[in-house]
């Protein structure tokens, strides 16, 4: 999903630019303030383990072998604000050392898997929690916001390649959406099953990341959850048109998908008057709906197998 | 240098369609950096050919597109910039990236972080090579769910490993007289 330089026009670098700055300027203020000094080192080790892990193959099918992206996996263990600082440095050196994304699409780049992956997840990952108790709940929590990071992100990407006349919309999002919507369900799987073995090992390390300072961590998910809504406003809205109202988009750029994508099925056709809403738009947006209630499923599923019975939860937990 | 990329990415960028002989110059002026520099020319095409599914892919998206046209300039076009990024790769070290960064004010958290990022990627790509290595000398079992459980677990091992020298990298700032 990395954006090469050359597929941006100059308006959209700029604005991805300033949004991932002021978002990455806003999450390294926080972190510096929230973060005792004690775990700054962290940060930057947990980069390297992004990278480390990434290079851990897990076999699909065929031959072929995916691997962890780590937004949401990073977001649920350290925290919304220091998960975009970890995400940015792993983009900027895979940018600089590896030409892998290009150097003025580095804002984008960011932007949609720093900032939109890492918050999107995130709030997934806590919304869900919130309904489904106990460890198991936590799991099936950050399966389902693996999943949702990398499908947000890829729409996103979608967007800006869209907002710069690269990529038409019609043909872009079904096929970024589309080909994230499986590459999720393995990232969702895998995090999760990452996530399970930490709490093996050292659950401590998980308990230290979640509860107490939960107010703090609030504050800063809500203003970077409102700098990527912005964004995906400014990227993704000009095509998708018609939403039902301010509050269902706010919904959908939070990570809602799943619910937010279905009045856009309700409305009637004929509305759909902007060019980029065709019936492949209108079909990936319907595949999305199934597809998020179908990994949120498949993400309780695998929660029950991992943590087999609630006692084996109450151990993981202590 | 790194000021340099910038401005020749930018200068690819901004450069329109229209005129061929401008992508010519910028590749010319690539190419003879290149050679400048000693850059092994089989190392930058197999960079290029690495990074370039993803080139070769949302070009062909565009080339399905409503401006059919449009996607030979798009391939040029990233095609330079990855050349210019792969050129500022082999020619540049990490540390001096670094430097310009700080002196361009760039918050030390950051620089801080990505500097310990670029130290310890090594040590942590070696360390899950290494435990790969003892998985795979223990494990008998086939099969892909034993692959997906036992990566996984590598992974979560990898991550409490980090922490912990997290940990001893603080202590050891401190015990230089550092303060984070």
């Amino acid at each position: 999903m990395h954006i090469p330089d050359g597929f941006l026009d100059a308006k959209t670098a700029v604005a991805t630019t300033a949004l991932s700055a002021a978002g990455l300027g806003y999450a390294l203020r926080r972190a510096r303030r929230e973060l005792p000094p004690r775990r700054v080192p962290l940060l930057g080790l947990s980069a390297a383990f992004l990278f480390a892990a990434q290079m851990v193959n897990f076999p699909v099918a065929g031959g072929t072998s995916g691997h962890l992206l780590g937004a949401a996996l990073v977001a649920a263990l350290l925290g919304p604000c220091a998960a975009v600082v970890v995400m940015a440095t792993v983009l900027i050196v895979q940018c600089f050392l590896f030409a892998d994304g290009g150097m003025l699409a580095l804002g984008a780049n960011i932007f949609n898997m720093g900032l939109v992956g890492t918050v999107g997840g995130y709030g997934v990952y806590q919304l869900v929690q919130s309904i489904l108790p106990g460890f198991r709940g936590r799991v099936a929590a950050l399966a389902f916001a693996g999943w949702c990071s990398t499908v947000l992100a890829s729409i996103s990407c979608a967007g800006e390649l869209a907002w710069s006349g690269t990529v038409a919309w019609g043909i872009g999002f079904p096929a970024m959406a589309g080909v994230h919507m499986l590459i999720g369900t393995g990232e969702g799987l895998i995090s999760a099953l990452v996530f399970a073995a930490v709490a093996r090992t050292r659950p401590d390390l998980l308990s230290a990341a979640s509860p107490g300072d939960a107010a703090p961590r609030l504050r800063g998910f809500v203003v970077l959850g409102l700098l990527a809504t912005l964004g995906i406003a400014l990227f993704v809205a000009p095509f998708a048109r018609p939403w039902p109202d301010g509050l269902e988009r706010v919904a959908t750029t939070l990570g809602f998908r799943g619910r937010a994508a279905a009045p856009l099925l309700q409305a009637p056709a004929a509305n759909y008057q902007v060019s980029g809403m065709g019936p492949s738009v209108m079909a990936t947006a319907a595949a999305g709906c199934i597809g998020a209630v179908a990994a949120f499923c498949l993400a309780v599923a695998l929660s029950r197998l991992l943590v087999r019975t609630q006692d084996d939860a109450g151990n993981l937990r202590a | 240098m790194v000021a340099g990329s910038m401005a020749l990415i930018l200068a690819i960028t901004l450069t329109p369609a229209e005129r061929p002989e401008w992508f010519a110059a910028e590749g010319a002026l690539i190419m003879s950096l290149l050679v400048l520099f000693r850059v092994s020319p089989v190392l930058v095409l197999r960079r290029l050919l690495l990074l370039s599914p993803f080139v070769a892919g949302t070009a062909l998206a565009a080339a399905l597109g409503p401006h059919g046209a449009g996607w030979r300039v798009l391939a040029l076009r990233s095609g330079l910039c990855l050349a210019t990024v792969i050129l500022l790769s082999e020619t540049t070290r990490f540390g001096d990236l670094l430097g310009t960064l700080r002196r361009a004010g760039v918050p030390d958290l950051l620089t801080t972080t990505l500097a310990l990022m670029h130290r310890y990627r090594f040590v942590l790509a070696e360390e899950s090579v290494r435990m790969a290595r003892a998985r795979a000398a223990r494990s008998f079992t086939k099969g892909r769910r034993f692959a997906w459980m036992s990566s996984a677990s590598l992974v979560g091992r990898l991550f409490v490993n980090a922490s912990l020298r997290a940990e001893r990298v603080y202590d050891a700032m401190c015990a230089r007289g550092g303060s984070p």
